[in-house]
């Protein structure tokens, strides 16, 4: 499962500016900004403390930026608070329910408070139930619930109102293995119609769901691009490792000259000489360096696409480590 | 409007659904119970709600921050304040609609004690105005109660820090037309003006002046509007 392309992008759902919060003297994130088209799917992703939720709460309306704006659909989560909010379904991360209630009644209230009419949310309760397989489990009360089921009713309360944006804060964290794949699934389909901005931890996740990833850390956004993209290399700069037999100093100059070669750099292994080429983006070199080392008459004993994984990546950018 | 009407009926149901509230109930009519008997066992007993009156006021104190603690407090421990804030509702919708539940409970209780009134008239034939005028004033007083109850529920996460603080506000309230004696002068004045019980008096006996319903109808409008504010703040912070 790739991401999706080939959708009918539209303009800006959400566009958020510059945004800055402090807790106390402490930034929780500063100037993030981006944009969320109609349609998208977008991921946040960032290890724990980075301020993903942050984000997810001011975009929510549930916290004020200190600094910078956003708007919904044109309207301003702080200035036009209500219509804003009139507009999001939200997940937050701990999945917060009213415990003494069933289920049904509790999104019975739920559709009410986003100002559905008794008999909207009458139709609509049974599609929920049914989107998000909650058949049989209608009129037990929530806290009698697994906490697999329970994240199932935080999902089925952010979108009974068919809100145009989407906001889910780790929405697979602490759920079985099974009920991860479901919920996945069930955010791509729900992205077919609606925006959603998700976070997460899971590289994986975010690069199976997602169409564009916002990669952020210590309150920073640091990279952004689609996981395809990402995991072609954070520059735009695809690597590739060959080792071959002859000597350096000819060998070198050669395979910069090919056309594509951005950087070589040699590293001599105990008498194996290997060479890290950098090249242009979205190019395949291979051939071109077998056929230039061949004919030159010396020996390829290695040749090997380095692609860099999201992971790799991510760890890279989470750890100050320059490529 | 539709959504405070959702978010009272949603705190009525859990209040004649959990026991906290059957325990204020029957503590509220034992208590008060104990002060009606109290007077009757005089050789020369006089057929008069006032003791049950003097008690419910002093009972009431204890009692209803012990229904409000629950109302906001518990959103804010839950998280499911996140929820509520984030949905297209008004900050006023929240309060009036947990307001009006507890007032809701508040005025069943009472109901219920209108079997004490119900004793003296078919056993005797006492007064019907201080009934009346007291019923009046317990009411207004209740309400006053609940909505100091409500703005300290607003501002913490923790309910019995809640209720401690509407207690400690309450007594102050209801003993501050002492100041009028102690402190003096203009502030002792202002202070003692400020008195539940003194405004209560007046119903007691039967009198019911405009000053004392407009002193409580201020105290709940101005409880309510700091409540209002303080969740607003939140949007703030």
């Amino acid at each position: 499962m790739g991401p999706k392309t080939g959708k009918n992008l539209q303009p800006d759902m959400i566009q958020a500016k510059g945004l800055t919060h402090y807790y106390g003297p402490y930034p929780a994130i500063q100037d993030v900004s981006f944009g969320v088209r109609k349609g998208e799917i977008l991921g946040f992703l960032g290890p724990n403390g980075a301020g993903k939720t942050t984000t997810m709460r001011i975009i929510t309306g549930f916290v004020p930026p200190t600094h910078g704006s956003v708007t919904l659909d044109g309207y301003d989560v702080v200035e036009q608070s209500l219509e804003a909010r009139r507009r999001v379904g939200y997940l937050p991360e701990t999945v917060p329910l009213y415990t003494d209630m069933s289920v049904t009644n509790y999104l019975k209230y739920m559709g009410t408070l986003r100002g559905m009419s008794p008999k909207a949310i009458k139709t609509r309760i049974g599609d929920v139930v049914d989107v998000c397989r909650l058949g049989d489990y209608s009129k037990t009360q929530i806290g009698k619930l697994s906490k697999g089921f329970r994240q199932r009713v935080g999902i089925a309360q952010a979108i009974i109102h068919e809100p145009q944006v989407l906001v889910l804060d780790e929405p697979t964290i602490g759920i079985d293995p099974i009920q991860v794949v479901e919920t996945r699934r069930l955010i791509q389909e729900l992205g077919r119609d609606q925006t959603v901005v998700l976070s997460s931890h899971i590289l994986p996740e975010v690069s199976m769901i997602c169409d564009r990833v916002l990669i952020i850390n210590e309150g920073r956004i640091v990279a952004e691009d689609t996981p395809k993209n990402l995991a072609e290399g954070l520059q735009g700069v695809d690597r590739l490792e060959v080792e071959v037999g002859g000597p350096v100093a000819q060998v070198l100059p050669i395979l910069k000259g090919i056309a594509g070669v951005n950087d070589v750099a040699h590293v001599n292994n105990n008498g194996r000489h290997t060479y890290t080429i950098q090249a242009e983006a979205g190019k395949d070199l291979r051939n071109e360096i077998s056929r230039a080392v061949i004919s030159n008459g010396w020996s390829l004993q290695g040749l090997q696409l380095v692609g860099m994984s999201l992971e790799e990546i991510f760890l890279r950018l989470t750890t100050h480590e320059e490529l | 409007m539709r959504t405070a009407q959702a978010v009272a009926w949603k705190e009525i149901q859990i209040y004649f659904s959990s026991p906290t509230a059957y325990i204020v109930g029957l503590i509220f009519l034992a208590l008060t119970g104990f002060f009606f008997t109290q007077d009757l066992g005089d050789p020369f007993p006089e057929a008069t709600l006032a003791p049950f009156f003097y008690g419910a006021t002093i009972v009431f104190i204890l009692l209803a921050p012990a229904l409000t603690m629950r109302l906001l407090a518990e959103e804010s421990k839950l998280g499911t304040i996140e929820l509520l804030l984030t949905s297209p509702v008004r900050d006023w919708e929240v309060i009036v609609g947990k307001y009006v539940a507890s007032l809701v409970f508040f005025l069943v209780l009472v109901a219920l004690s209108f079997f004490y009134a119900i004793l003296l008239f078919v056993y005797a034939s006492p007064d019907p105005g201080p009934i009346f005028a007291g019923y009046l004033g317990l009411v207004l007083y209740g309400s006053a109660a609940l909505a100091v109850g409500l703005l300290t529920s607003t501002m913490t996460n923790n309910q019995i820090v809640s209720a401690v603080v509407a207690m400690g506000i309450l007594l102050a309230l209801f003993f501050a037309d002492r100041a009028f004696g102690s402190i003096g002068g203009l502030a002792g004045e202002i202070i003692g003006e400020m008195g539940l019980r003194g405004h209560f008096d007046d119903f007691e006996r039967g009198v019911i002046d405009t000053k004392n319903i407009v002193y409580f109808v201020s105290v709940v409008a101005f409880f309510l509007f700091l409540s209002i504010r303080t969740l607003e703040s939140r949007r703030w912070r």
